[in-house]
């Protein structure tokens, strides 16, 4: 069950897994419009919206940053819904009865809530509904085996993932704590992430890749990429440090900062700068740290185009275009400039919504396109070399094990299968 | 006969209290220099509900500036006195919301004082007090529907320009000054305040505005004499 030898392509989970990362990124998207519009505390409940439960707020009351809230609170429900499916869905056939348990238990709740609160008969509604559907749908539920055991892992931790970013998304809200959204920001982007693996771990493409011979030189590009990803996280994570700041734009200039090449940070200089402003939405003043945040921004932007630009570079003449690495890597490459004139477009727009919004989505999108290089890397390169090598003794002892003509010695050690590999490129 | 005594001497101080030495303190603030041109809140033309309330756009209000330069919505207030406030007794400030927009925009209250929150507009809106992290003062932010309850709030600590916000409406904001004595006023729209009864002494006042700035001045007050003190702001 737990073996690579179980682990085999599913195109409709594929495509389901795909879905969600589809819905995650529209989430994103919507939390991005939240920070946006200073939107975040439209709604001043949780989680409940304006005292309803949140599937029966009155859509005529879904106005100004109360549609924003909403959407976005709607939309990680239906996200916790698809990654609920998803992790179930990799535990196959044995998640039937599973669900049938858990089905009944949500009734007996939906039941008991609605005997001991009957004016809350609204959430015992929902609750009713979601055992009813759990139960009703494990009757038809897909019969196929179980994922790997490391797949069904990542299944648990997505839908772990989601819960937890939807409690702390509702922290943030009750407990007033600007901090909170940072990390509510960060885990979405990681949790973008892993959604979108496991849409490329259960594609046939993931299974089938062919392993890619690589010169000595070249074993430092995996290397390189997977750096580059990791300051692309940190630089979204530096993002979403200056968008829940809830202070506007730092600096309202680019490619200069306040005319100069680095902006005067003194106490006097700020102050002038936060009389100067005349905010039209209610913006915190900024400061010292905020204009030191958005400096390091700029830094880190210039360090990731050219670390892309070195990536997309030595992939191509690596790999040639023709390769799935070196196709990414070009787009890599178009993305992250796209995102560099989004960034520069956010502050001479002054910060319009939509526009940060999409600056925030290519920061979804280049993370999720270099941890897709560095898994690609990982399973086409020297180490899915030996991955694959693996797999194939597993299976050669597989069929000795059935057939009984085989004895396990005669199976190909990973270490031999890697080097004919290499001798065979 | 000691109660009878005492009842006096508590007749004799409530009576003569309200001829305790006091004086006003009075003045105008000007604006020196040109501001900047306040900005057209566009968004308001978006929202649904309250694009209808208002014939005309409304711009943001920072600078309040009358034809000589008067300057409104200025916190001045009587620096160095403490513990005077006489809270919960005092008559409540309100804070409307009309139009879509907070009225007024700048208000200053006692600490303990109640801040009377009103929705006079037939659309939801949200009051959401933002106080300074270390302030002291507790972050709150409650629904208020159309013809709903008035809100009401207080503040324990002084703080200068609490803000408050509708995150239903983002273009909605207005400030708060909280001090912890009644001698404190906001300037009118011709540029004038009247901080009354203050006790005699020497003290700092201080003039306070959102974005020009602020200005100390030395004043004396005199038993029964009003004190004059004029300020001039510079346009940042």
């Amino acid at each position: 069950m737990s073996s690579p030898l179980t682990q085999s392509s599913n195109p409709r989970l594929s495509a389901f897994a795909s879905l969600t990362a589809l819905a995650t990124l529209g989430l994103l998207a919507a939390g991005g419009l939240v920070t946006s519009h200073g939107a975040g505390m439209a709604v001043p409940d949780w989680p409940n919206t304006y005292g309803y439960n949140l599937f029966f707020f009155p859509f005529s009351q879904w106005v100004g940053g109360v549609f924003y809230e909403h959407t976005h609170r709607l939309l990680g429900a239906l996200v916790g819904l698809l990654t609920s499916v998803l992790a179930l869905w990799l535990w196959g056939a044995s998640a039937r009865p599973w669900m049938r348990r858990l089905g009944l238990v949500l009734l007996a709740a939906a039941l008991g809530a609605l005997v001991a609160w009957p004016r809350r008969w609204s959430d015992a509604l929902v609750l009713g509904l979601a055992g009813a559907a759990l139960f009703a749908s494990s009757f038809a539920w897909p019969r196929c085996e179980p994922s790997a055991r490391w797949l069904r892992r990542l299944g648990l931790a997505a839908f772990v993932g989601v819960v937890l970013q939807g409690v702390l998304g509702g922290l943030r809200v009750v407990l007033f704590q600007d901090q909170l959204g940072i990390f509510h920001a960060t885990l979405a982007q990681l949790f973008f992430v892993l959604v979108c693996a496991l849409a490329l771990f259960t594609s046939r493409w993931w299974q089938n890749a062919a392993s890619v011979p690589l010169s000595h030189e070249a074993r430092r590009l995996p290397f390189l990429v997977t750096a580059t990803t990791l300051l692309i996280l940190a630089q979204l994570i530096l993002g979403a440090c200056m968008r829940h700041e809830h202070a506007g734009l730092a600096i309202p200039d680019f490619p200069l900062a306040y005319g100069k090449l680095w902006p005067p940070m003194d106490a006097a200089s700020v102050a002038l700068a936060n009389q100067r402003r005349l905010e039209t939405v209610a913006l915190n003043p900024i400061t010292s740290f905020q204009i030191g945040l958005q400096m390091a921004h700029r830094i880190v932007a210039a360090l990731i185009v050219a670390a892309v630009g070195v990536c997309a570079w030595q992939t191509w003449r690596r790999l040639g275009s023709r390769s799935a690495l070196g196709r990414l890597a070009l787009v890599w490459l178009g993305l992250v400039l796209a995102q560099a004139l989004l960034g520069a477009m956010t502050i001479w727009s002054d910060k319009a919504a939509d526009i940060a919004t999409a600056h925030l989505l290519g920061g979804a999108l280049l993370l999720a396109l270099g941890t897709f290089q560095c898994l690609l890397w990982f399973r086409t390169g020297q180490f899915g070399v030996r991955w694959q090598a693996k797999r194939d003794t597993a299976l050669a002892r597989a069929a000795s094990d059935v057939h009984g003509r085989l004895r396990p010695s005669k199976a190909p050690s990973p270490l031999r299968s890697a080097g004919a590999l290499q001798k065979t490129r | 006969m000691k109660l009878k005594t005492i009842l006096l001497a508590a007749g004799a101080v409530a009576l003569a209290a309200p001829w305790a030495p006091a004086g006003d303190i009075t003045g105008t603030i000007t604006l020196k220099g040109t501001p900047p041109a306040e900005k057209v809140i566009a968004i308001y033309k978006d929202d649904a509900n309250c694009k209808n309330l208002s014939a005309e756009t409304p711009t943001t209000r920072f600078y309040v500036v009358g034809p000589k330069g008067e300057l409104a919505d200025v916190v001045v207030s009587v620096q160095g006195i403490s513990g005077k406030s006489t809270g919960a007794s005092a008559k409540p400030a309100l804070l409307d919301q009309k139009n879509c927009l907070y009225v007024p925009q700048i208000l200053a209250v006692q600490t303990g004082q109640k801040l009377v929150a009103r929705n006079s507009d037939p659309v939801m809106h949200n009051v959401d007090l933002q106080p300074a992290k270390d302030s002291g003062n507790p972050q709150k932010n409650e629904a208020q529907l159309p013809g709903g309850a008035d809100l009401t709030f207080s503040f324990p600590k002084p703080e200068m320009f609490l803000k408050i916000k509708c995150d239903v409406h983002l273009w909605m904001f207005a400030w708060v000054s909280v001090f912890d004595h009644p001698f404190f006023a906001v300037s009118a729209k011709d540029g004038t305040f009247k901080i009354a009864n203050v006790p005699p002494g020497k003290y700092t006042l201080q003039a306070a505005h959102r974005k020009a700035g602020m200005l100390t001045r030395e004043v004396e007050v005199k038993d029964g004499e009003p004190a004059k003190v004029d300020f001039t702001l510079e346009a940042k």
